[in-house]
């Protein structure tokens, strides 16, 4: 099981989305669950329901909406241990805040009291571009030996700062442009005050990516050309383009064994050995600007919206390639073929009704047939009020495209008055697409191993996984009546209905001839009262007693008296039975 | 016998009331006219204040951000910007490369957005397919390219969902200050906007390249966003190109960035002023009439008064202001005010005579520009996406040059823009809350639709009522003719003349059929190649005599010969054609008040005069004489054409038919003029002249409503 809650977007152009970081830990705004149920196919939705409920109970979110039928689903494809027992639900529009951290950290041992959590400060985290945190629980069953079996907790924080000198600063002259330097008290506004007592191990990692390590080895050439300095690779934390401010008590090198290019190195910090006294407080300053970029995952994917309008629209995915993929060791050979396996995973809320048969294909700005593209394609439409729509898809490009392009048609449907939320005219979010590239693997390896396995998040990253993106959240402003106005509509409607109906009954129950006719024979015969009296009893018989109003009363009124006496007469033989009978 | 009564009794309010409404139909409708024009006076009048009806919005609660470091740092941009003018050699991609360097620079991501300005083209068969089929179809245009240059600043923890756009026309080519101030304005605003926190809509900021018009690009930009064509195969976009600039060398890709959906959207624009103050112009009106949210005017009005001390103007028709009869009008309402005042002091209606002026001035442009469904400025192509957005236009006392006084000005100018951007990311709806049908009297005063729909109500009232007269006449005079003729045959008589009316509807029908032939006659006549304006007119004319003459040889003659009876005959055509009429005028109502309010004016009194020319020139007395020559001049006023040289010799200065205007607006006009011919036509052959002449003038209007309505979809 995984739960996410996430603020912000993951920016894949700038923040990279080919390492394990990005793909593991790039999750789509609001809250995020997935689920893996071993029971028997007919209990997995009332245990999803059960799961559901308490995880919003456990952290105060409203994630009892996923119990709905409507709002997850059960893909097949693309999470691949999965049996038709996965469910997965998003929630794009969850606010998070520090209501959700808090009982998040509470599961911790130490809490934020101490050790690395005690960093948790909620403004500064806050504060930040992007905030995750991420909850998987693994249950380990099936291992061989029954002293490892149990479940598993992991819990993950991805924060995306801003170094504070890069917000107050005013970095306008952009020639003179160095990187902000940083350190943890100046980003979070606390220290590490040693580790957690409980705590096995307490490390602090800080990872320079490819593409900076290339660049500062480049710097580095071109500067061992004027000065007779040779820097080790262990040497980088003293050396001309930054300075850390701890030594480093491990450093790991990621060894890529494809080709000798450049790669990632992880310094690794222990906390251990600080206390309060002495807290733990790395810092980076920067000598010389240096500009490089992070690696990409093979396509970038942004999906948006077509068309204008209440009535329909289109969903677009375009992925286009980055500039990292072409030297990638990317392709599979396939019967001779170089193909690129894209997997695309979209939910679509009931209301948008998606027409799987207008899906388009385009490679490389050329249409496609689908069967070209498509190599495996599974969809089950969505029944209004009942289930989501979901399609997956399993792609298979040529190599050398440089971008593809889906579009699906829709038809917007309309909702019920009380389905709609409290902030209808907002729109409507079409959760993310989720964009996985199973023939890409997103690890590092790393040359030595004794450390790595008593040391959680390396091995995390040394495990392989294929890379993933999200794209963009989708806001659909469907058709939405006005809800300030309820009274007048209602007013309205009713007086014109009251019109409409009175004076067609009116028109409708009127037998114009037969009136005429009665009021002829009547005429006719305009004898006494008694004939008249029953002239009136025959109209009434025909069923309309109602039409004796006004004029005639001295005759009802005489009758009604007659009644009236006769009532009497029985009430008192009545009260007179009832008391002295 | 009482219950004859009773039912007699219960009858007879409404249909009393009817008899009434009907036998008077004459007072009625000279009652009700009467009360509809004097309705649409007193509007300025009635017109109440504005106020923000969202609360969200919260406009100038939070103190301005913008200091006098942007405002240098604009002044730097538009430094620069002007320097390249003095070599006017390789001005515009030099231009768009230090744009894009400095949105890059600021943390933006930036592209560029090449596009064809589309020639103005007449589609009236547009109106039966999609908004969207037709893009680029021309080939001939493919020379001429602009390139918009586009930034956007991703909100720092939103989840980009929505965006405000921001837009400033520039020209490269013509250069100037005026050109860089808005450039200025809007880079300082977001130079501001990418260092704040609070931000959590995207903001997108568009450098519409207006070489070719203003609104283009804009339009150009907004299709390409929202309808992306995938398979364009002349890689139009695809190419990269290195935008070099002495040590900048990026590259900046011509595909286009997308942000979410718009929330809304601003267009800035910086105009010479000659007034004392500094003005702040606002345009609203978009395509067809429809407005932006009243919202959203509300907060630059609050924000350009209350905060920057800019003194707000929207369009104004300034000969009304001087024209005598408005002033004298302003003065009896004022005395009128203060009489009612007098009777109930809780009443207040007064309004001085100025501000009637002003009132009256403001709306009459406001009904104007909406009727003519032009837009106003580049804000009417977001419209068309269900965008809200404005065209603000500052306007300046003294001469850009002084540069103390620019500061000022930026500050200022900026500090407005980042308010009401600031109000917007906000919202968390789009807007909904306030009004989107209305009538501006001034920037701070509005009428709502309730209240102008009285006053069209009133005067459309009278044609229901003048068709069921007519017809009840014929029904009348009829039977007394043919009951001696046919007593035995009376059941089929009657049927046969209760179905009369069929005749005369037909010929309606032909009559609007023709008018829709002729208003679709210019697409025909605009494929000719090379014909200036007066031909196009003439050949235009002349195809619309010849079809009439087709048609009518076809259609109508035969069965006008058959019914003979003229009497009863044109009763019968003109309730027909005038139930017609306001079947058409309430749909237009509907889609676009402002027309059918203009329509109306012009069409009703006309509708209701109309009576056969032959009967009055028979009649010889005074009665018919007058109302004869009335007839003429209403049906030569409200011909088209002729309504719109008198308009254009009331208002001086305004350009004649053009067909290089925005085709939407050749198209009503177009429309229009179609439908004056059919009814001078039917002047010259004055057997059923004037019903006639109605009827036409219903087909262009109903032509019209049917292209807004597509327009609408």
């Amino acid at each position: 099981m995984e739960l996410s809650f996430t603020q912000g977007r993951w920016r894949y152009e700038q923040w990279g989305g080919f390492d394990p970081l990005s793909s593991n830990n790039a999750k789509p705004p609001g809250v995020e669950l997935w689920a893996v149920f071993d029971v028997p196919q007919s209990l997995v939705d009332v245990y999803w329901r059960n799961l559901t409920h308490t995880l919003s109970g456990l952290f105060c979110a409203s994630i009892n909406f996923l119990e709905s039928s409507t709002t997850y689903s059960a893909p097949e494809l693309t999470f691949k241990p999965s049996f038709g027992n996965l469910r997965y639900g998003t929630l794009p529009r969850e606010a998070v805040c520090t209501e959700n951290l808090t009982p998040w950290l509470k599961l911790l041992p130490c809490r934020d009291k101490a050790g690395l959590s005690a960093l948790m400060d909620r403004p500064s985290i806050y504060r930040g571009f992007y905030h995750s945190q991420r909850l998987r629980l693994t249950s380990s069953e099936s291992g061989s030996d029954e002293v490892d079996s149990g479940i598993g907790l992991e819990q993950t924080l991805t924060v995306v700062l801003q170094p504070s000198s890069w917000r107050t600063g005013k970095t306008y002259s952009v020639e003179t442009n160095i990187q902000p330097s940083w350190s943890i008290s100046s980003i979070f506004g606390r220290n590490i005050p040693g580790k957690c007592v409980i705590a096995k191990s307490s490390n602090v990692y800080l990872h320079l990516d490819n593409g900076l390590v290339g660049e500062l080895k480049n710097l580095e050439r071109e500067n061992a050309k004027y000065v007779a300095n040779t820097f080790e690779s262990e040497g980088f934390q003293s050396n001309h383009a930054f300075k850390i401010s701890v030594t480093p008590d491990k450093v790991f090198e990621e060894v890529d064994y494809l080709h000798g290019k450049s790669t990632s190195v992880i310094y690794g910090f222990s906390v251990e050995k600080y206390s309060d006294s002495q807290p733990f407080d790395l810092g980076l300053t920067w000598k010389i600007p240096v500009v490089w970029s992070c690696q990409q995952a093979p396509l970038h994917a942004s999906r948006f919206l077509m068309g204008s309008g209440n009535e329909r629209g289109a969903i677009a995915i375009s992925l286009e390639s980055t500039e990292s993929s072409e030297g990638l060791p990317t392709s599979h050979i396939i019967d001779g073929r170089c193909e690129l396996r894209v997997d695309i995973f979209q939910v679509v809320p009931w209301y948008i009704k998606v027409y799987f048969h207008t899906l388009q294909v385009f490679v490389d700005k050329q249409p496609r047939a689908m069967a070209d593209v498509v190599d495996k394609i599974r969809v089950s439409p969505s029944k209004d009020k009942v289930s989501p729509g979901v399609m997956e898809m399993i792609l298979k490009l040529p190599c050398g495209s440089k971008s593809a392009a889906f579009s699906l048609e829709f038809d917007k449907g309309f909702l019920h008055i009380d389905e709609y939320p409290p902030d209808a005219n907002q729109g409507f979010d079409i959760p993310s697409a989720l964009i996985s590239f199973p023939s890409f693997n997103a690890r590092m390896n790393f040359s030595e191993d004794e450390f790595l396995n008593n040391s959680p998040i390396l091995s995390k990253f040394q495990e392989t996984s294929p890379v993933l993106s999200y794209t963009e959240v989708l806001l659909i402003p469907l058709t939405t009546p006005d809800f300030s106005m309820p009274y007048n509509v209602i007013t309205i409607t009713c007086t014109v209905f009251a019109l409409y109906f009175g004076s067609l009954l009116n028109v409708l129950r009127r037998r114009v001839d037969e009136e005429e006719r009665i009021l002829r024979s009547r005429a006719g015969r305009k004898a006494g009262w008694i004939s008249q009296l029953l002239s009136r009893l025959s109209a009434k018989l025909r069923g309309r007693p109602q039409e004796q109003p006004t004029s005639s009363l001295p005759y009802s009124f005489i009758s009604f008296r007659l009644v009236l006496k006769i009532l009497l007469v029985a009430s008192i033989a009545v009260t007179w039975q009832y008391y002295f009978g | 016998m009482a219950e004859t009564e009773v039912s007699k009794k219960r009858k007879r309010p409404i249909v009393r009331l009817a008899v009434l409404l009907l036998s008077h139909s004459v007072l009625v409708s000279v009652i009700c006219c009467t009360a509809g024009v004097f309705g649409l006076l007193l509007l300025p009048v009635l017109a109440k204040n504005t106020y923000i009806s969202e609360n969200a919005l919260m406009p100038g609660s939070a103190s301005s951000m913008l200091s006098n470091q942007e405002v240098s740092e604009a002044n730097k941009l538009i430094k620069e910007l002007n320097n390249l003018h003095s070599n006017p050699l390789g001005a515009t991609t030099e231009s768009h490369g230090i744009i894009a360097k400095y949105m890059s620079n600021l943390g933006a991501q930036v592209n560029n957005h090449k596009f064809h300005p589309q020639l103005n083209q007449f589609h009236p068969l547009h109106f039966f397919s999609g908004p969207d089929s037709g893009v680029m179809q021309e080939n001939s245009t493919r020379s001429l390219y602009g390139i918009n240059t586009v930034g956007i600043i991703r909100a720092p923890r939103g989840d980009g969902k929505e965006a405000i756009v921001l837009v400033t026309p520039y020209n490269a080519v013509k250069g100037g200050v005026r050109e860089t101030l808005s450039l200025g304005i809007a880079y300082s605003v977001f130079s501001l906007l990418t260092r704040v926190t609070w931000l959590a809509k995207d903001i997108i900021w568009l450098v519409a390249d207006s070489q070719y018009g203003e609104y283009a690009p804009v339009a150009a930009w907004l299709r390409d966003y929202h309808t992306p064509a995938f398979s364009n195969l002349d890689s139009l976009n695809t190419e990269t190109c290195h935008v070099g600039n002495n040590n900048f060398e990026s590259k900046i890709s011509y595909g286009i960035r997308r942000s979410g959906t718009m929330a809304a959207a601003l267009v800035l624009g910086v105009a010479y002023g000659n007034e004392n103050e500094d003005t702040l112009g606002i345009y609203a009106e978009a395509s067809n009439g429809q407005m932006p949210n009243l919202d959203l005017i509300n907060i630059v009005h609050y924000l350009a008064v209350h905060r920057q001390g800019l003194r707000v103007k929207v369009e104004q028709f300034h000969w009304l202001l001087n024209s005598k009869w408005v002033k004298s009008l302003g003065e009896v309402f004022e005395s009128l005010g203060k009489m009612v005042k007098t009777l109930n002091p809780d009443w207040k209606l007064g309004i001085s005579a100025a501000d009637y002026v002003e009132g009256a001035a403001t709306l009459a442009s406001s009904l104007y520009h909406q009727a003519l469904g032009v837009p106003t400025g580049p804000h009417g192509a977001f419209r068309d996406y269900q965008v809200d957005a404005i065209t603000l236009e500052f306007s300046l006392r003294i001469s850009f040059d002084r540069l103390d006084r620019r500061n000022d000005f930026l500050l200022h100018g900026g500090r407005l823009i980042e308010g009401v951007i600031r109000s917007v990311n906000n919202l968390l709806e789009k807007f909904h809350q306030s009004f989107f049908l209305y009538l501006l009297t001034s920037p701070s005063k509005f009428v709502s639709v309730g209240v102008y729909m009285i006053a069209f109500a009133l005067l459309v009232a009278p044609l229901p009522v003048v068709a069921a007269s007519l017809y009840a006449k014929t029904l009348d005079l009829n039977p007394t003719s043919e009951k001696d003729k046919s007593a035995t045959s009376n059941e089929l008589g009657s049927v046969l003349q209760s179905w009369k009316w069929l005749n005369s509807v037909k010929t309606v029908f032909v009559v609007h059929f023709w008018g829709a032939t002729v208003s679709l006659l210019p697409y025909f006549i605009s494929q000719i190649p090379d014909s200036d304006p007066t031909t196009n007119f003439s050949v235009w004319i002349l195809l619309s005599i010849l079809s009439l003459e087709i048609l009518r040889w076809i259609l109508v003659s035969p069965s006008s010969h058959i019914y003979g009876l003229p009497q009863g005959e044109w009763a019968i055509l003109k309730s027909a054609t005038i139930s017609s009429f306001f079947i058409g005028l309430g749909l237009m109502s509907v889609i676009n008040f402002a027309t059918a309010e203009i329509g109306a004016l012009l069409m009703v009194p006309m509708a209701l005069m109309a009576h056969p020319l032959k009967l009055d020139v028979r009649g010889q007395s005074l009665r018919s004489i007058l109302r004869m020559i009335c007839n003429l001049v209403l049906g030569v006023i409200s011909f088209p054409p002729a309504t719109f040289f008198v308009f254009k010799g009331v208002i001086e200065g305004f350009s004649g038919i053009k067909a290089g205007d925005f085709w939407n607006w050749v198209e009503s006009l177009w429309a229009w003029n179609s439908a004056t011919y059919l009814y001078i036509e039917y002047g010259n052959i004055d057997r059923l002249s004037s019903d006639k002449r109605e009827s036409n003038k219903d087909a262009p209007l109903l032509s019209c409503g049917m292209l807004l309505l597509k327009e609408f979809a």
